[in-house]
């Protein structure tokens, strides 16, 4: 296994772009050095570099899956002079903006191999990138209302299976078991009468994964431009040659839009209209609590998602607004909704009080699953369209889009994902509901 | 939020569906690559946008309404006429 080692360039005598001063390793020597010197030997985990005239790969949009494309550009690709654009500030948009479910249980063999691949990149990441994402495989399970949600979720364990996933059909008293305040009685608002388990699945911690990625692409040389929106292409002879921004025109060799939320924007600046229409997706959480439960609950029959933070929080979510809006501000109706389903299912959950809530934007796309790859315009490429499923696969997005950029062509994994599929006919469509982005 | 339905008057948003932009709606005799783009495609306005809504949970109308993605103001609802 590869290992994310800041010091590796210095060795090499491969020049840093910029660097000012050696990251220091996080490590428990390094910890208790730090306790004898005052904690003054930590240097910023990453620099604020001024943008730079010209850049080989400008990656738009500092989320999770931008840093992890341009980490993977640096570490594995070798390109070196890498600009992430990040309007904002890195971790403001979506990546701070989810559940934190992680897993790779879908139905489609192209999903599978998306989100498998994702799955196995989880577990290494905190070892890879020197930094405690908090990875927890405490197990993600799809709970089963009825016997039509018994047969799917036996032949999606099928599907998995087939596929070499874990998957695991659990009986009703296997689920109370493994979540006792579950409502297991037969008169419960959704009764429940099963559960398909990955228990390879689980939580990350958001924010790290964004620090974590950007403190590890900056020490290989990547620069982290916050507060730095692009507001325009620059194209000649047929291609894109660099982006306009709030700081500046910023030339590139090839630019990969990778915003949520801005990626219809981003590509109409380059005259495209992308098979995306963006809606609100909420969340919130809970005053924080001693551990109840020790696992994801998902239903999707209801579409309610359960789980408890580190800090203690039950984090809940749903179903999107299912009307576009970039207000990242939703409605209380959901909040309603999600938490009487919450309630129906974990009647202990009646007693909390909610701390906050939360909402982002999420890039529908027409058939729920994520664009990667090459645009009809040249040296422009576009990872977008994520729906409601872009945290979980954070690292395989970063990998795959950083390897298509690199190379200029799609890795097999993410080759089924190109934005030429719809018109094509080739959709890849979990839910089988054809082009309407709002539905789940 | 309320939404002015012309048939009803200020009824809850839960009352309402919404259903696509019009710029999507595809006309009958529509040619495969407008009916392709009309479909699979949308200019996902960050603003002002014109959408078509149904009063789904109400008097079932369908109605045309003017709306912004970014602040959920509404400016205008109206009956959708077809080709209007």
């Amino acid at each position: 296994m590869f290992r994310a080692d800041p010091y590796q360039n210095q060795r090499s005598g491969v020049p840093l772009h910029g660097l000012i001063k050696r990251m220091r390793r996080y490590s428990a020597f390094n910890l208790i050095r730090a306790g004898i010197d005052g904690q003054t030997s930590w240097s910023p985990a990453w620099r604020a570099p001024e943008p730079k005239p010209a850049y080989d790969i400008v990656v738009v949009g500092g989320g999770g899956h931008g840093l992890a494309t341009a980490y993977y550009l640096a570490k594995l690709h070798g390109v070196r002079s890498v600009a992430v654009l990040e309007k904002g500030w890195i971790g403001g948009g979506n990546v701070g903006r989810n559940t934190t479910i992680v897993r790779s249980n879908y139905r489609l063999p192209e999903s599978q191999r998306l989100l498998e691949f994702s799955l196995k990149l989880w577990e290494g990441l905190s070892d890879d990138l020197n930094y405690n994402v908090m990875f927890s495989q405490r197990g993600a399970v799809f709970l089963g209302h009825s016997d039509s949600d018994m047969t799917r979720l036996a032949e999606r364990g099928d599907a998995l299976r087939c596929n070499g996933i874990d998957a695991e059909l659990l009986t009703r008293e296997q689920v109370g078991r493994l979540v006792p305040p579950l409502d297991l009685s037969p008169k419960a608002r959704f009764p429940v009468v099963g559960g398909l388990i990955q228990r390879r699945g689980g939580t990350a911690r958001h924010d790290a994964v964004a620090w974590g990625y950007a403190r590890a692409a900056d020490a290989l040389g990547v620069d982290i431009i916050q507060n730095c929106e692009v507001t325009g292409l620059v194209s000649g002879g047929g291609r894109i040659t660099g982006v306009r921004t709030t700081r500046g025109e910023i030339a590139a060799g090839r630019v990969g839009l990778c915003a949520t939320g801005g990626s219809s924007r981003l590509a109409a600046m380059a005259g495209l209209r992308l098979p995306i229409e963006c809606h609100n997706l909420q969340a919130f959480v809970s005053e924080p609590i001693k551990p109840m439960i020790d696992t994801v609950i998902m239903s999707q029959s209801v579409h309610c998602y359960i789980s408890q933070s580190d800090k203690g929080e039950i984090v809940l979510g749903g179903d999107p607004d299912l009307y576009p809006s970039y207000a990242q501000r939703g409605m209380p109706r959901r909040l309603e909704e999600v938490a009487s389903q919450a309630i129906a299912l974990v009647p202990a959950l009646s007693r909390l009080r909610m701390l906050r809530s939360w909402a982002g934007t999420t890039d529908m796309s027409f058939d729920g699953s994520p664009i990667i790859g090459p645009t009809p315009i040249g040296e422009l490429y576009v990872n977008a369209g994520w729906c409601y499923g872009g945290f979980k696969a954070t690292p395989a997005s970063g990998w795959l889009y950083a390897h298509t950029l690199a190379t200029g062509a799609p890795h097999p994994i993410n080759a089924p994902f190109g934005l030429d599929r719809f018109e094509r006919g080739a959709t890849i469509d979990e839910a089988g509901v054809g082009p309407m982005p709002h539905h789940r | 939020m309320l939404i002015a339905c012309p048939y009803c008057g200020p009824r809850d948003l839960a009352e309402f569906t919404f259903e696509r932009p019009i710029a999507s709606i595809v006309a009958i005799d529509a040619p495969v690559d407008v009916a392709m783009q009309a479909l699979f495609t949308r200019d996902n306005p960050r603003g002002p946008s014109a959408e078509l809504w149904r009063h789904a949970y109400g008097c079932r109308a369908w109605l045309r309404m003017e709306r912004d993605t970014a602040t959920h103001a509404i400016a205008d609802v109206a009956p959708y006429e077809a080709g209007a």
